[in-house]
């Protein structure tokens, strides 16, 4: 019963973002950005909780994947010069999207394996140090434009890519929890060795949590590249897996609607403050040390779609 | 061979820099068992701290540099240990019973509060730091140079390292806080009290990264409120692969990262510099966790 | 009952972020200005926009442009080129400007350059070198010289004026202007004969130079050329001098800053580079503009200063000659620019919107700026 209402979920909300799509060009186009990017940040957010909060793995080099997923959907989408309005568009650009994920589903590979003999705060170096190689890696590629940037990326992202890939990670992250991989992934977020003891293999629950937080994120990251039509290594830096950090905390690391709540404040606040926009970083920093003091659960903490705890007494 | 020659005394001398700020990675990780990622940030707020003094006290002595720069030190050092002390305070103290990863996340917003909140205070522009070390050569021949800057850089460091060595090994301080990082609870039981070993250690690190900032600064003028991130992240990267917990590692491991990133500006490319030490982290950590000259520790169940 | 707080705050951030928005008179004409107020280049930003504040001032002194005052509006785009995209859509989405001005880096033109275009808003850049940029579209305007001819002339000063044979370029990878700068430098030197013996490169915010700069000198150049920003610039030649390389060091207009002399101080002796225009050009045209800015910001008017003043001047004169503010006739108006009279020299803009002016080369004598030659293209 429950697997019968979460299709018709997703497939409603499919349904909405193709509506929304064919209204987009009414909307003011300062406020459309604004709502791409929640979509975006939803999915970068949502993604992260799975390594972090569901996993727990703390990772702080998720902008790396999405630098891969939006450099590989450039490459694509501008060496096949697709527009908006040709027919061929949708397969394509579906193509360019799913191919950023695999890519980035591969890197997520390719960090997560070193990753399971680290803990805590070494895995959160290391994971901020492959993402910083990434970035390298990028910067030195000169056919990627390297340093200076890619530019003239086509803009074909819209609502119904945004919003659909968006329904489609929640679907995929309440059912996954819901199951028992889900199971298994709080097992070894719990206490390892305890998990271990009762024959979930670790290794297999933290694989698949990089790998598809990576993939999600690769697909966040092809969407922007073809959203802004410019990107360079810069944007992708620590800060950027900072920032998804602080989502993923404030909302709640475990939490499904709070994160999403979380990622939707934390897109429209930075930009109602605009105003102050200096200060935007510093007051960031403050709520992050001030919630981590008071509510370490996150501000959102909601009892999620499922019977068990978000945080066992035990650990994060 | 002159370019070698060259290369390697520009290496030695940054990696000393790395060295102070890796020093106190290691002792924070050492007695807190975290990684306190506010430390390079520490260090960004004494080269403005310095920036600030210094015109101050060179004109206060007159011009002189010799009385001048030891005075811009202590007062660098007072207040970046003050800063320190503050930290471990209001951050870090009621979440010791924390589960690790709280205290990181915190350790990551102090460290952009102060980045960001620096960019606010000191604006975000670069500004030149004024001249503590008078310029000039030691030795200055056609093939090699050694400026003034990197002798007093080296000499600093060292006596810096020494001092610190002589505190921890031949101090009653310095035994209580070798003694709170082998086993906390023990050494609370033997009465010593942990607050304040743990605010000595943060007062001994901060120092240090004073100091590294002026010296710093002096070599590379340009500071701004963001200086610190880098330099910061690798002098950490350092204190892993000398063994983390391990002073002479933390000095040996930042000299290592220290000549390897000027030998790759060098010789192959200069865009590769920040991922050397990240790549070198990831390579130790994969191979020998423990670090170069560390001890691997086993977790309990 | 956290829910309900959480969807309460969401919405009335979204309520507060909706219903603010500036409100405009009718009589007075927006043109946005974007630039790098903050960041590692905030001095360009900051000369244009003095210089810009002037031309706007003056105009509006004069009675304004059809009738009507002129209102700027400002973007600080933090030195980053992702922020000047969201700046430009923000000037052109939000408030509705009518042609937007900037920028100085061309890594910002260049991100900001394709929404102008798409959206049909003029943009007049000041500064920009690089000739990609005009390239985005026909709405997109420079009023300086592109790095073609830059790079040309400094390649010939060197050749023929310092009569030197072998150079070393170190350029900044991160930013189009130093790595097309570089580019059509080495492309003129080694056509004329001469050798480019080495070639290195650092990032924008580097502070140490010395790995690079020490495998310069083991290639034994005569000359080096730095076409970077100016802070790297200045500490690169300061570094350079500590290690003993004394010989002559070339830069383009990059390096027009207050804070080049700041920075590099007398390490900057024996170093030249090329510029827009200099203070110590007796003409009329010149020093009245110089005796204004001084007067207003108390201090000396650098290059990005005056080729502000002159792209608002020109950008209203186009106005003036559009008859409207409509963007197809301020293109058409832009693209018809004669022989304007600017701070920066007769300023007549080209079929590829780019601007035919003389470039003026600076050496640094004694700590100081000192006027050396004017080339005419």
């Amino acid at each position: 019963m429950r697997v019968h209402k979460s299709i018709i979920f997703l497939a409603s909300a499919v349904t909405v973002s193709f509506l929304a799509m064919l209204f987009e060009n009414r909307l003011n186009p300062y406020y459309y950005q604004i709502a791409i990017y929640v979509g975006i940040n939803i999915i970068l957010a949502s993604s992260l909780n799975l390594i972090n909060g569901f996993a727990g793995q703390f990772s702080l080099g998720h902008a790396g994947f999405m630098a891969v997923g939006a450099y590989t959907s450039a490459v694509i989408t501008t060496e096949l010069q697709i527009a908006g309005n040709s027919i061929l568009y949708a397969p394509i650009f579906a193509l360019a999207l799913l191919s950023g994920g695999v890519v980035a589903a591969i890197f997520g590979l390719i960090v997560g394996i070193p990753s399971l003999r680290l803990k805590g705060d070494y895995l959160a170096i290391t994971t901020l140090g492959f993402g910083e190689i990434i970035r390298v890696i990028v910067q030195n590629l000169d056919f990627l434009g390297g340093a200076r940037g890619f530019t003239g990326i086509p803009k074909i992202s819209n609502f119904f890519w945004v919003f659909s890939i968006t329904a489609v990670l929640i679907f995929l992250i309440r059912n996954l929890i819901n199951s028992t991989y889900g199971k298994a992934f709080l097992a070894v977020r719990d206490d390892e060795i305890a998990a271990e003891a009762v024959g979930i293999s670790s290794t297999r629950v933290k694989v698949i949590a990089f790998v598809t937080g990576a993939f999600f994120a690769g697909m966040a990251g092809a969407l922007y590249a073809n959203f802004v039509t410019y990107i360079n290594p810069a944007q992708f830096s620590f800060l950027k897996s900072f920032e998804i950090v602080v989502m993923v905390i404030i909302g709640g690391m475990g939490s499904i609607l709070g994160v999403i709540l979380s990622a939707i404040l934390l897109t429209i606040l930075p930009e109602a403050l605009r105003s102050v926009a200096q200060y935007r970083m510093v007051i960031y920093s403050l709520l992050l040390i001030v919630i981590m003091i008071t509510r370490p659960r996150g501000l959102f903490v909601l009892p999620r779609f499922g019977k068990h705890k978000i945080l066992s007494k035990s650990g994060m | 061979m002159s370019e070698l020659l060259q290369q390697i005394v520009n290496g030695i001398s940054l990696g000393s820099i790395y060295a102070l700020i890796a020093l106190g990675y290691t002792m924070i990780y050492g007695i807190l068992r975290f990684i306190n990622f506010a430390h390079g940030d520490v260090f960004m707020v004494g080269a403005f701290i310095g920036y600030y003094s210094a015109p101050r006290i060179i004109a206060l002595m007159g011009g002189n540099l010799l009385m001048a720069a030891p005075a811009v030190l202590l007062i660098t050092m007072l207040g970046c240990s003050v800063l320190g002390v503050a930290i471990e305070k209001f951050a870090y103290r009621s979440l010791r019973s924390r589960p690790k990863l709280t205290v990181l996340i915190t350790a990551i917003g102090v460290s952009f509060f102060l980045e960001y909140g620096g960019q606010l205070v000191f604006g975000p522009d670069p500004k030149l730091f004024p001249q503590l070390i008078p310029s000039g050569s030691i030795i200055n021949t056609e093939h090699v140079v050694i400026g003034t800057n990197s002798i007093v850089v080296i000499v600093t460091a060292l006596a810096l390292m020494m001092l610190l060595r002589f505190i921890v090994f031949n101090t009653k301080m310095g035994t209580a806080m070798r003694a709170v990082s082998f086993d906390h609870r023990v050494a609370s039981l033997m009465g010593i009290n942990i607050d304040t070993i743990i605010s000595f250690t943060f007062i001994l690190g901060s120092s240090l990264a004073a100091a590294a900032a002026l010296l710093f600064a002096s070599v590379y003028p340009s500071i701004n409120p963001l200086m610190g991130i880098f330099p910061g992240l690798k002098a950490f990267v350092a204190a892993v692969l000398g063994g983390i917990g391990n002073l002479t590692g933390a000095a040996l491991g930042g000299l290592i990262i220290g000549i390897t990133e000027t030998f790759v500006s060098g010789y192959i490319s200069s865009s590769f510099r920040d991922a050397i030490a990240f790549s070198i982290l990831i390579l130790i950590l994969l191979f020998k966790p423990s670090g170069i000259l560390g001890h691997h520790e086993r977790e309990k169940v | 009952m956290k829910k309900f707080l959480g969807i309460l705050s969401a919405s009335t951030v979204l309520v507060m972020f909706i219903s603010c928005g500036g409100n405009h008179s009718q009589n007075e004409i927006l043109i946005g200005e974007f630039g790098s107020l903050t960041g590692t280049t905030a001095t360009f930003g900051q000369s244009t926009h003095h210089g810009l504040e002037l031309a706007v001032d003056e105009t509006n002194i004069a009675g304004g442009v059809l009738g009507k005052k002129i209102v700027l509006i400002v973007e600080d785009d933090q030195s980053k080129p992702e922020e000047a995209a969201t700046a430009v859509t923000k000037l052109i989405t939000r408030d509705k400007v009518k042609a937007v001005i900037g920028e100085v880096a061309s890594s910002r033109s260049l991100a900001a350059a394709p929404i102008c275009q798409q959206l049909g808003i003029p943009m007049v850049s000041p500064a920009s070198t690089n000739p990609e940029v005009t390239k985005k579209g026909d709405y997109i305007f420079r009023v300086c010289y592109i790095d073609p001819f830059q790079g040309e002339i400094l390649a010939r000063f060197l050749y023929n004026s310092l009569g030197l044979r072998k150079a070393a370029t170190l350029k900044d990878v991160k930013n189009d202007y130093s790595v097309g700068l570089a580019h059509y430098f080495k492309e003129t030197f080694e056509g004329l004969g001469g050798t480019v013996v080495a070639e290195q490169a650092y990032s924008e915010g580097d502070s140490d130079f010395k790995a690079q700069l020490t495998a310069l000198k083991a290639a034994e150049p005569e000359a080096i050329f730095v076409p970077g920003y100016y802070i790297e610039a200045a500490l690169v030649v300061k570094q350079a001098r500590e290690l003993n390389m004394t010989m002559p060091m070339l830069g383009g207009d990059g390096w027009d800053s207050s804070k080049l002399l700041e920075v590099g101080g007398l390490s900057l002796n024996n170093t030249y580079y090329s510029t827009h225009y200099s203070t110590d050009d007796t003409s009329w045209a010149v020093q009245n503009f110089v005796a204004k800015y001084r007067s207003r910001f108390n201090e000396m008017p650098d290059a990005m200063a005056a080729l502000g003043y002159d792209a608002g001047l020109i950008l209203f004169d186009a106005i003036r000659r559009a008859g409207s503010t409509d963007g197809p006739a301020i293109r058409d108006a832009l693209g018809a620019t004669e022989n304007f009279s600017g701070v920066t020299g007769r300023i007549t803009i080209d079929k590829e919107r780019n601007a035919h002016k003389s470039l003026v080369i600076i050496s640094v004598v004694d700590g100081k700026l000192k006027y050396k030659e004017t080339i005419q293209p």
